[in-house]
């Protein structure tokens, strides 16, 4: 157990009122801050002080707070969800910083994600692009018994690799194209690697790309910062994958 | 009232083909015509949407968060239960429903219960159809494991996020129908109210969290898959934005609330750190398939590292009373077991609140890379939240508030009794009586989307014609109203305390006295407060900002409003159940061992309740409950 000395922290946040507000950085103390407070906890002693003091809290998106959900989402310091090593906002902890630390936390920043409301930002094109084609077109009902599908395991461990995707938005933010391919390539690689997913894999790839790029993100051009940024360590790989995926399908 | 559950009769192995068989068909070409919302897209609520979709319903889905993706059924780590029998080991629907009905002592129907064991099979075959990545063996076969309360391996898995994969998978099936049309999806919409007109469900009044906008739909079924309610502990391995919001405003409309006493309480959680803390984090139970759990001995070893404790002087409490089934005792016992163990000043860690979760026999016996394989994303969470290497000392465990086996009561059909209400999933009470066993709340949220909902909702919308009522009439108005007058009575108060400091309050109270040990003095007394606190927080509360904006405070404030209101009912119902079963234990209703003393003569019935008003005495309505099948037995997991 550590001890439960406390620490005192300026807090550099983004404020904006709306989509059409132009924002601007707003400085807050955060007092009595321990080291086993997580970082979302942190912000909400900020907030409730900001209540009692009759100002507006800061809003942030935030749901699960185990680092499954994918709500959370701020840029700390520059590094979305703060750089931790497989680490979402809500899972990272105050003892990662030290007393009398300045802490800059700003939106996801990206073409595709407007902003909403100082923290919170729009994701909605993730979704768009999995309605694009991210699933197998089978019935509810009428499915073979699970066991007729042989999956080698190292085949599986691999699909679930790509599966682990938390669709939280991290690599757009971090990616200076604010390209999706790591989160498109983690979905067709997973549907690619499986038998399921092979009937369809060639109109997947080419309509999962087609609503990236509508949707308004860039293109991969190797910076590995979405990598970097992945708190579930999606490997860049799966960019490699959906690229091989995407030159077959031309020849398809 | 006496309540029929409208259960089919007759062999129960034929029960749920013959009542498929008699409910009425909605013909293909009229499907299209009926509206269906759906509020609530976790793993019941994206199943269903996905699935009624695609069968021609035109479907109106919501959720609160910002994508169908995030429910919290995506935090289930563990696995889904099914009666594959794959490894031989004797399992079968028989024996899937016999476990369940038995790990929820004996307070479920017997009927839900066999469907569900017998599309368990179903399910698996779904998920892998879809590409969701179940653990597979080195000849590609689908892998099992072991759950507590179960003597087979059953469980199928995907390493420790099977809910994760699961909602992906149901998610994906959502996203195909709503590319197709058939769907649409609203997201960031919170359910506030029921409407209801000439005693049938019509529609719903949402808000658009982003907006502030009161909106209306009207609908031919309104779909309640809203999860449950145990965030009325405050801390609770909940979402932050679970609620008994939705629930409860259908409450009010005259839906009755069945055994709402019936919480779980999850045995391995990471325990609280401080007071500032917002939620706690599960660890799945499978970790229970390899961990030992003790306390040591004597008092005086309590602050001492684990590692200088001797094995001779550490107490395997679970192995000790529980030999046959030892560390996978089910959930409550093996939560109760470690409260027993703290409140003999055994605990360790911050308070004395934790008991010991040792993998050091299992890293022996199999090598840490095994070890690492099966669970290694429990570890690395473990060690982001505490700190500490649980691969080189024991995690510290406490139980949590996790999972309501409580919810709205529905009929056979997944009705309530408010007719064209359906509730799914965890927002229902059906399946799991008074506990529920591990790996069986994603079976039971998928069997309701995709295999039961699909055929019972056709045999209700047979009976109305569709589109009767709009959203010109009247009672949405009055339900804009309605909402409205609350909106700005949050934000006119103006008063001293947050809504978390209000939330906070509750929550110590309902885990004090309406937690995992509950007595008739408790119980009175969270009777008597929880009132206390209601009047003081619309006295006192203090909400920022306007209705009409994105408002973080105001969305809380509704929730814990209901809450307050809410949390009086549950301490109610486990008030009158004079005895103890599952998940509700009465300190007065103990075998001399300290086993729950069930009291079948009395108490073997649901017990719903019917809202009478503010402040008003609720009404107890009662379900008998028939065992046919399986006969009641005093539970044993010795």
């Amino acid at each position: 157990m550590s001890d439960h000395k406390t620490m005192t922290l300026t807090l550099i946040v983004w404020r904006q009122k709306n989509a059409n507000d132009s924002g601007k950085f707003e400085t807050y103390t955060a007092k009595n801050i321990t080291d086993h407070h997580s970082f979302l906890e942190m912000l909400d002693c900020v907030n409730e002080d900001l209540i009692h003091a009759g100002k507006e809290p800061i809003v942030f998106d935030h749901d699960c707070r185990e680092g499954i959900c994918g709500m959370c989402s701020q840029v700390i310091n520059g590094a979305p969800h703060g750089g931790q090593d497989r680490t979402t906002v809500c899972q990272l902890h105050m003892r990662k910083f030290k007393d009398g630390d300045t802490i800059y936390i700003e939106p996801w920043r990206a073409r595709a994600f407007p902003i909403i409301r100082d923290l919170i930002v729009d994701r909605a094109a993730l979704d768009t692009i999995i309605q694009a084609g991210g699933y197998t077109s089978c019935h509810t009902g009428g499915v073979p018994d699970g066991n007729a599908i042989m999956i080698p395991k190292p085949i599986a461990e691999e699909a679930t690799d790509a599966a682990e995707c938390i669709g939280c938005g991290a690599c757009v933010a971090g990616c200076p194209n604010g390209a999706a391919m790591l989160f498109t390539g983690a979905k067709v690689s997973q549907l690619a690697l499986l038998p399921q997913g092979k009937a369809e894999a060639v109109a997947r790839v080419k309509n999962m790309t087609a609503a990236m790029a509508e949707c308004g993100f860039g293109n991969c051009t190797n910076h590995y910062e979405c990598m970097a940024a992945c708190p579930k360590g999606i490997n860049v790989k799966f960019i490699a994958r959906m690229n091989r995926e995407f030159l077959k399908a031309q020849f398809a | 009232m006496i309540l029929d559950g409208k259960c089919p009769t007759g062999p129960i192995e034929q029960s749920w083909d013959k009542h498929r068989f008699d409910l009425k068909l909605v013909n293909p070409a009229n499907k299209r015509k009926y509206n269906i919302i759906m509020v609530g897209t976790g793993l019941a609520g994206a199943a269903a949407a996905a699935s009624l979709g695609e069968l021609g319903y035109n479907v109106q889905a919501f959720c609160y968060q910002d994508s169908p993706r995030r429910a919290h059924s995506i935090a289930a780590q563990g696995g889904i239960n099914a009666a594959k029998n794959y490894p031989s080991d004797g399992d079968s629907v028989m024996r899937l429903m016999y476990d369940t009905i038995k790990g929820g002592d004996f307070r479920a129907r017997e009927a839900d219960v066999w469907r569900l064991a017998q599309v368990s099979n179903n399910i698996i075959d779904q998920c892998v159809a879809q590409g969701v990545p179940f653990a597979r063996d080195y000849a590609g076969y689908l892998d099992n494991r072991s759950f507590g309360g179960a003597q087979v391996s059953r469980t199928f898995y995907s390493r420790g996020l099977t809910g994760q994969q699961l909602l992906l998978g149901a998610y994906s099936a959502l996203s195909r129908q709503i590319k197709a049309g058939s769907v649409t999806m609203h997201t960031r919409r919170e359910m506030l109210d029921l409407v209801v007109v000439d005693g049938v469900a019509r529609g719903i009044t949402v808000r658009n969290l982003v907006t502030g906008e009161l909106e209306s739909y009207a609908a031919d079924a309104v779909c309640l898959a809203t999860g449950g309610y145990v965030n009325v502990f405050y801390l609770s391995t909940n979402a932050k934005g679970c609620s008994v919001t939705a629930n409860w405003s259908a409450a009010k409309k005259g839906a009755f609330f069945a055994n709402p006493c019936y919480t779980q309480i999850h045995p391995t959680c990471i325990p609280q750190a401080g007071e500032y803390q917002s939620k706690l984090t599960l660890m799945s139970e499978s970790l229970r398939n390899d961990g030992r759990i003790w306390v040591p001995k004597k008092k005086e070893d309590v602050g001492k590292l684990p590692a200088e404790i001797p094995d001779a002087d550490r107490d395997y409490y679970l192995e000790r009373k529980y030999p046959s089934y030892g560390n996978l005792a089910p959930r409550d016992i093996a939560s109760r077991s470690a409260k027993e163990a703290c409140d003999a000043g055994l605990g360790v860690g911050p308070g004395g609140r934790g008991v010991y979760l040792d993998f050091a026999d299992s890293i022996k016996r199999l090598s840490e890379d095994t070890v690492r394989e099966r669970y290694g994303n429990l570890f690395e969470m473990y060690e982001k939240i505490t700190d500490e290497n649980a691969y080189k000392r024991p995690m510290r465990i406490y139980p949590a508030p996790h999972y309501a086996m409580g919810g709205l009561w529905v009929d056979y059909n997944l009705m309530s009794n408010i007719p064209g209400l359906f509730v799914l999933g965890e927002a229902n009470f059906s399946v799991h009586g008074a506990n529920r066993l591990g790996a069986s709340a994603l079976m039971q949220g998928l069997s309701d989307g995709y295999f039961v909902i699909p055929y019972t909702i056709g045999g209700y919308l047979v009976t109305v014609k569709p589109g009767a009522v709009t959203v010109d009439h009247p009672e949405f108005k009055k339900s804009i109203e309605d909402v409205k007058a609350t909106t700005n009575k949050f934000l006119s108060i103006n008063g001293k305390k947050t809504v978390t400091e209000f939330h906070r309050e509750l929550g110590k109270i309902m885990w004090e006295n309406v937690g995992m040990a509950r007595s008739k003095e408790s119980l009175t007394e969270a009777i008597k407060v929880i009132p206390q606190i209601r009047d003081d927080f619309w006295k006192n509360v203090k909400v920022t900002g306007t209705g009409a904006e994105l408002n973080q405070q105001l969305e809380n404030a509704g929730r814990v409003a209901d809450f307050l209101e809410f949390g009086e009912l549950l301490a109610r119902d486990a008030l009158h159940r004079e005895e103890s079963c599952g998940g509700h234990f009465r300190v007065e209703h103990q075998l001399p061992d300290g086993e729950a003393m069930r009291n079948d003569a009395d108490f073997s019935y649901v017990g719903a309740w019917e809202y009478k008003g503010n402040n008003k005495e609720p009404e107890l309505h009662k379900e008998p409950l028939k065992f046919e099948t399986i006969h009641l037995a005093v539970r044993s997991y010795k």
